[in-house]
């Protein structure tokens, strides 16, 4: 499938300070049906991610927590049942899932002696019910899963999605009868950083030749392909 | 230099400072203020540093040697390399070398220094000078005192020779010598006048020397002694050191040529003298030379040595030496002093007092030379741990290493135990014989018939010439030009025709190269015997006989550290073919083709090898390797041959001319066009990073120069190449892309060497800086060249610079003259005769099968070898790479197999991984023997087939089976070798692999997913992918979860369809990583959290907006069908009674528990959950903070559970009987 640049613009416009939400990939979907849920989901994702980083720093100084953590308090002694954390996140413009780790972080920080371990949050964040207070147990399992883009849930698809593509890779490759190392025989041979097949006899593909496969199963947008390209690619020449 | 020595001893100055101060002319950035200004005051004198400390070091042990003990090394060796014997008898080859400093010195010295300075102090130079070791020195008698300031070293006034004792005239403590060394700036000498020193040289240390000064002596007219009243600064002579100063009349040096000549008539009858001219000793003759033991506490002033050693080593560390290995041998000489002379040292305590530093003798003891060396050598243990394993030995088994620095002794040990590389001193030998060229000189190639009898008959005359030398130039007396002179040049005069010539020059140096092609080109057998009585003794006998001519004959193959460029073996046949030949038309033919050889061979593109991608290659490698040392060695050869003939018509006995003939033979020599470019081509080689193999045979080319080529401005700039080359190849920097450290070191060696040769003058080493900079653009470009490839090895470094192995042999000598007192390390080899040379016992087959082999090559093209020999290549290769990927892989996957078996009998943490692999190797290193026998039927099997394809079709068939048979020999050969050396790192390298994989894969929770199952055999891999259905389930459970628009929900048929999906990629595992699984888990368990507490929202119509009770029950029952069956990793169940999901029930109105419990009950009943597990959660239940009515209705559903233990299903049907008014039957129950 491929998808041209305009399109790809066009796209990319709609997503300018969209909330990660159900809803918001809901309407995109209405709105370009022409492409399937997996790009839409794969742009949004990128562009988000894209927003977040540029934003991210403003909302881990000291103030800004401590705002969000009283907002959050205020919130759910009026109405512990109401969305509270999810709706300050898209309120200020941050993803849920990363909202709700701050506000975790600053309420262990309160309640435990120790400032809680990466590990500890991570854990929690997968699996609220180890969150001793109950509410906010709550209120971050709504936050994971009503984000689209962050957190442990979509870190696990996204994974999940590398992994099939890779498998399905594989398998187009034995389809087509082209002879490939895989990353882990690569690997054996000592190299250090390996793409995931390399074709031992090279490929033509619309005049290109092809020399190795990386699957990487998110949409390949020009700033995506350049930090690969400069992380990864142009250390596999051969 | 003291001024500096000074700073540095006052702390002024630290010695980084002082190394970059002499490296670099321009102040550096890192250096502190008052350190670069203590030094710049110093400027002038920087570039005089260098020559000023090798001198001083020299003379200081000069002075506490002055005979020293020759050792059988150092008598042949270290003396023919001194400069203190002038014109001895054969100046042609040692000789020559001897006179390491040409009398090419401009008569101006030290004009420049003031006079009145000088007059006072000088006193009889001449003989010193003369002593010393200058040429016809005579005529610079005048100027040669006035040395430039520095070079007036100060000499201990009390340095007594036992062996003239009456001569040791002292001169009173030179104090006024600070005058020597005036404040700082003040003698500004002018770039003239700062020629540096030639003193460079090693340290006389032999009584050889001191016979032969005297001699010399009666050439230099008597000059009566100033008064040793007078400053003592001049007398020190440059040239002579280790001459006992006293010694300075004519008078005593003809009392102290009687001496020695008693002296030699008492060595000389000895009869077990192996060399005629060493007049080695037998330590038990020499009562007086008894080893003094040194001892580290009785070391006096251990800081000034340690500084100078500091400083001494940086210089070398920093390649401001000419000759690296040359004051390795000094030092080493150092360490193995075996007697020192007693100083009369009685105002000459150790003085604290900084000043009184040059004027102390450094070595007041062999205690103070043993320190000395062992510092230095501690700082060259990186190259000290190159060399080949025989030096390491003995280096490490010196006990007075052992002594001083128990550090470097283990270090060296260490070394010596890992390194691997053995090198023979001795030659292998060359086992060609005359060989023909039909494919190059056949009719085809002659423009008559008569060229081509004349050549055919020149030809037979040739290897008739060639025969008869073989045969009889070891013979005693017999003469080459008399024996051979006339028939050469009869032949040479019936090569009328120009294209004969060109033909019998291609022949000449195809034999050349054939010859002399091996190592150091000493062709023959060994000890002269014919191969067919060799080979009789069999291979380990052979292999003693040869250790053992090489212990007897090693020591005598070169001339010191530093021989003078030589013909050894075949190549002197060569030689002295050319010279009796006396052909013009010969040498400009046997030039061009020498040129168009060496350009060809320089250019040959070697293989570059990629870095190693795993072990396998390392056959590959050798060869590569092996090919790069022939390359370079033909170069060397054709280069030295080259040189020769092209330098030829310069050389001559006659010194060098001076002046204004200088200059007219220089306008004249500067017209002439170069034999052949080496500049460019060196540069070239610079460029393309081909130094390595450039830079040796340009060395060879330069050493056969005459005396004035360095001074042609087209050599000079050849010079200053390689003079930048050698600044810039530091030993220590070892920077990515840079230069081996071998290739270094090889070209170190023979640049060092060069540096030495008597033709070239010493100046040029101690350059202008100021062409330093303007090299080092030209250098960026660094492409990955020959040169970052480890072309070099120990073996091949000891062949281009046989003269590395004098370390060895002093430190050999060291031992075997001490070992009459400690045991002695020498290891007897004991050849065993053979069984009577009548019987004639057979052949060893393999011996007999290499020769037979030759000869089938002999007859045969020479492509067919080639063929051969590649097959064997590549198919020995791929032999390695076969057992790697079967024999090797089957012991990775046994390995797998019992780390399986240990991981489980262990636990699960399974000890340390460490051990493991060393239980799991030694199970399996074992197995590693079957490789050969594999490999063989590998070899066996594959090479055949490959030559038969590679062969013409009508290679007749006893030929082809012949080929086939040799290359499966080959190959078999080949990888067998590698194998047997290399097969039991293979496996622990794989092995380790694949523990390390093992160990990562199992994680943090290996036995928990228990066994896992593949896809069943009809599975067509086309159930939904993994990320699809947790997104899905995701979306359902926001949903759930809230906040939702009014219209949002699922339909009851799409969340059946859903977990039917579920289902059917669970049963697929062909997409399917163990997190997608553990999450799908999860919220499968969150889903059926919600389906309890009924919270998923319903599309249709308002009033149905929740899931019917069947439905629910449904989907419920499909849930714990998947947990039961398809889930293959574990379920997190037990949130299904967290206080998060069971608190979800509390929003719910009516409360409905009939679903939990049936679940609950449902769990226990399919296994998936314990009664007491599902007891245990309830009961944590109670802990959380419920709202009242809803703590009382959870204690009653924990009393209904408990009250209906494994309820049958029908039992069930009360629950859903009575839900219409639950809330009451819950109350009364």
């Amino acid at each position: 499938m491929i998808l041209t640049k305009a399109q790809y613009d066009e796209i990319a416009q709609c997503l300018v300070s969209v909330p990660p939400t159900r809803q918001s990939l809901r309407k995109l979907k209405q709105r370009f049906p022409s492409q399937s849920q997996a790009t839409l989901l794969s742009i949004f994702s990128q562009e988000y991610q894209k927003h977040i980083k540029r934003t991210h720093a403003k909302h881990h100084t000291s103030e800004a927590i401590e705002s969000y953590y009283q907002r959050y308090l205020n919130g759910v002694v009026k109405n512990g049942a109401a969305p509270v954390l999810l709706e300050l996140a898209n309120e200020v413009d941050y993803a849920p899932s990363l909202m709700a780790r701050l506000i975790l972080e600053r309420f262990l920080q309160e309640h435990e002696e120790t400032p809680p371990s990466k590990s500890v949050i991570n854990s929690m964040l997968r699996d609220p019910s180890q969150i001793p207070d109950g509410v906010l147990a709550n209120q971050v399992y709504q936050c994971v899963v009503n984000d689209c883009c962050y957190g442990p849930l979509v870190d696990c698809i996204k994974h999940a999605i590398g992994y099939e593509h890779e498998v399905l890779l594989r398998e187009l490759l034995l389809e087509k009868n082209l002879s490939f190392l895989d990353e882990d025989q690569l690997r054996a041979k000592g190299y250090d950083k390996t793409p995931d097949f390399i074709l031992q006899v090279p490929v033509a593909v619309e005049g290109h030749i092809i020399h190795w496969i990386e699957s990487k199963a998110s949409f390949g947008d020009e700033c995506s392909h350049h930090a690969y390209l400069h992380d990864q690619f142009w250390s596999y020449w051969n | 230099m003291a001024a500096v020595l000074e700073s540095l001893l006052r702390e002024e100055v630290s010695v980084e400072a002082a190394v970059r101060w002499i490296a670099r002319s321009t102040q550096s950035s890192e250096d502190d203020p008052g350190e670069a200004a203590a030094l710049s005051s110093l400027r002038p004198l920087r570039k005089e540093f260098v020559p000023f400390l090798l001198n001083f070091l020299r003379e200081q042990s000069s002075r506490v040697l002055p005979q020293g003990p020759p050792t059988p090394a150092k008598a042949p060796g270290a003396s023919a390399a001194l400069p203190g014997r002038p014109g001895g008898p054969s100046r042609g080859s040692r000789g020559a070398r001897s006179q390491l400093f040409p009398p090419t010195e401009p008569p101006s010295t030290a004009a420049e220094a003031p006079p009145g300075r000088r007059g006072g102090r000088r006193r009889c130079p001449g003989p010193a000078r003369e002593r010393g070791g200058r040429g016809p020195g005579a005529a610079e008698e005048g100027v040669s005192g006035e040395s430039p300031p520095w070079a007036g070293g100060r000499r201990l006034r009390s340095s007594g020779n036992p062996s003239s004792p009456s001569l040791a005239l002292s001169d009173p403590p030179n104090l006024s010598n600070l005058e020597e060394f005036p404040p700082v700036g003040s003698i500004p000498p002018g770039p003239t006048g700062t020629k540096p020193s030639r003193r460079i040289n090693p340290t006389p240390v032999s009584e050889e020397r001191s016979l032969s000064k005297p001699k010399t002596c009666f050439t230099s007219p008597p000059i009566s002694c100033v008064p040793s009243s007078q400053p003592s600064a001049l007398d020190t002579s440059p040239w002579g050191p280790g001459l006992p100063p006293g010694c300075r009349s004519l008078q005593e040096e003809r009392e102290m040529l009687r001496k020695e000549r008693s002296k030699q008539l008492q060595r000389s009858p000895v009869p077990t003298c192996p060399t005629p001219e060493s007049g080695s000793p037998i330590p038990t003759r020499t009562g007086n030379l008894t080893d003094e033991p040194a001892d580290p506490a009785r070391v006096s002033c251990r800081q000034r040595l340690e500084l100078v050693a500091l400083v001494y080593s940086s210089c070398i560390a920093e390649n401001l030496v000419p000759n690296l290995f040359l004051e390795l041998f000094f030092v080493l000489q150092l360490l193995t002093v075996r007697r020192m002379v007693t100083a009369k040292n009685n105002n000459l305590e150790p003085s604290p007092d900084a000043l009184d530093f040059v004027e102390n003798p450094l070595f007041q003891s062999i205690h103070d030379c043993v320190f000395f060396a062992v510092r230095v050598l501690e700082r060259q243990f990186q190259v000290l741990s190159h060399l080949d394993k025989g030096t390491l030995k003995l280096l490490a088994e010196n006990e007075r290493l052992l002594c001083f620095s128990p550090a470097l002794q283990g270090h060296l040990r260490a070394a010596y135990e890992g390194s691997v590389a053995k090198v023979s001193l001795a030659m292998p030998p060359s086992a060609q014989a005359v060989s023909f060229q039909p494919e190059t000189d056949n009719r085809a190639n002659f423009s008559s018939d008569r060229a081509f009898h004349t050549f055919k008959k020149q030809r037979d005359v040739f290897y008739e010439v060639l025969r008869e030398w073989e045969d009889r130039h070891e013979e005693p007396g017999w003469d080459f030009e008399k024996g051979l002179g006339s028939r050469i040049r009869a032949m040479m005069g019936q090569l009328s025709a120009a294209c004969s010539h060109s033909h019998f020059v291609r022949l000449f140096q195809k034999q050349l190269l054939q010859m002399c092609q091996h190592p150091d080109g000493v062709g023959g057998p060994v000890l002269g015997e014919t191969p067919d009585v060799l080979s009789m003794l069999g291979a380990d006998k052979l292999g003693r006989l040869r250790r053992l001519q090489e212990r007897l004959v090693a020591p005598q193959s070169s001339g010191g550290p530093c021989p003078p460029p030589t013909f050894p073996g075949c190549q002197g046949f060569f030689k002295d073919f050319i010279l009796s030949a006396s052909s013009f038309q010969f040498n400009q033919h046997l030039m061009d083709s020498l040129s168009l050889k060496i350009r060809e061979l320089n250019s040959l593109a070697l293989p570059q090898h990629e870095p190693s991608d795993d072990g396998e290659s390392d056959v590959d490698w050798q060869g590569e390797r092996r090919q790069f040392a022939v390359v370079l060695l033909s170069l060397r050869l054709l280069a030295k041959f080259l040189g020769f003939v092209a330098f030829l018509p310069y050389r001559g006995p006659e010194p060098p001319p001076t002046g204004e003939l200088q200059d007219s033979i220089l306008a004249l020599r500067s017209q002439v066009p170069p034999v052949l470019d080496v500049h460019t081509l060196l540069q070239q080689g610079l460029w393309a990073r081909r130094a390595v193999l450039t830079v040796p045979w340009v060395v060879e080319f330069l050493s056969f120069a005459d005396h004035v080529v360095p001074l042609l401005d087209y050599y000079r700039s050849i010079f200053t190449l390689l003079l930048h080359l050698h600044r810039r190849l530091v030993l220590s920097q070892e920077n990515e892309g840079e230069m081996c450290f071998l290739n270094k070191l090889l070209l170190l060696a023979v640049l060092g060497w060069l540096f030495q040769i008597p033709v070239v003058p010493e100046d040029l080493f101690f350059l202008e800086e100021h062409q330093l900079d303007a090299f080092e653009a030209d250098t960026v470009a660094s492409e990955h060249g020959l040169d970052s490839v480890p072309v070099v090895d120990q073996q091949l470094l000891y062949t281009c610079c046989p003269y590395i192995g004098e370390l060895r042999k002093l430190l050999a000598s060291w031992v075997s003259g001490s070992s009459g007192r400690s045991g002695g390390f020498v290891r007897k080899i004991t050849p065993t005769t053979t069984t009577g040379l009548g019987a004639q016992p057979p052949q060893p087959p393999q011996g007999l099968q290499a020769q037979l082999a030759q000869a089938f090559f002999h007859n045969q093209p020479p492509s067919l070898r080639r063929t051969v020999e590649f097959v064997a290549e590549r198919i020995g290769s791929n032999c390695v790479k076969h057992i790697k990927a079967t024999l090797v892989a089957d012991l990775v996957r046994q390995a797998e197999l019992l780390l399986q078996e240990q991981l489980v009998t262990q636990g699960q943490d399974g000890g340390d991984p460490a051990q493991l692999l060393e239980i799991l190797c030694s199970q399996l290193c074992p197995h590693g023997t079957q490789a050969l026998t594999q490999g063989r039927e590998f070899c066996q099997r594959k090479s055949p087939g490959a030559v038969r394809a590679l062969l013409p079709e009508e290679t007749p068939a006893a030929v082809l089976s012949s080929a086939e048979n040799i290359a499966v020999g080959l190959a078999t050969e080949k990888a067998c070798a590698w194998l047997s050396a290399n097969i039991t790192a293979l496996i622990r390298r794989e092995v380790k692999a694949a523990v390390s994989r093992t160990l990562r894969t199992q994680g943090p929770e290996p036995a928990a997913w228990g066994e896992r199952r593949g896809c069943s055999r009809a599975c067509e891999h086309h159930a939904p992918l993994p990320s699809h259905l947790i997104s899905e389930i995701k979306d359902v459970l926001s949903l759930a979860v809230g906040p939702r628009d009014p219209e949002e929900g699922v339909t009851p048929e799409h969340l059946e369809q859903l977990l039917g999906q579920l289902g059917q990629t669970l049963r697929c595992r062909q997409f399917l990583c163990p997190p997608a699984e553990q999450h799908l888990a999860k919220c499968s368990v969150e889903l059926a959290s919600l389906l309890v507490a009924d919270q998923i929202p319903i599309l249709g119509p308002p009033a149905h907006q929740r899931l019917e009770r069947g439905q629910t029950r449904r989907l419920l029952h499909m849930l714990l069908a998947l947990w039961k069956d398809d889930f293959q990793g574990p379920v997190p169940l037990q949130l299904l009674l967290s206080p998060r999901n069971v608190g979800l029930l509390a929003d719910t109105r009516p409360r409905e528990w009939d679903l939990l419990l049936f679940l609950l009950r449902e769990l226990v009943e399919k296994g998936l959950m314990g009664q007491t597990e599902i007891e245990a959660c309830l009961g944590s239940l109670h802990e959380a903070q419920w709202p009242g009515d809803f703590s009382e209705e959870l204690a009653t559903l924990f009393n209904l559970f408990l009250a209906e233990p494994h309820l049958p299903e029908p039992q069930l049907r009360v629950c859903e009987l009575v839900q219409p008014n639950r809330g009451a039957v819950l109350a009364q129950s």
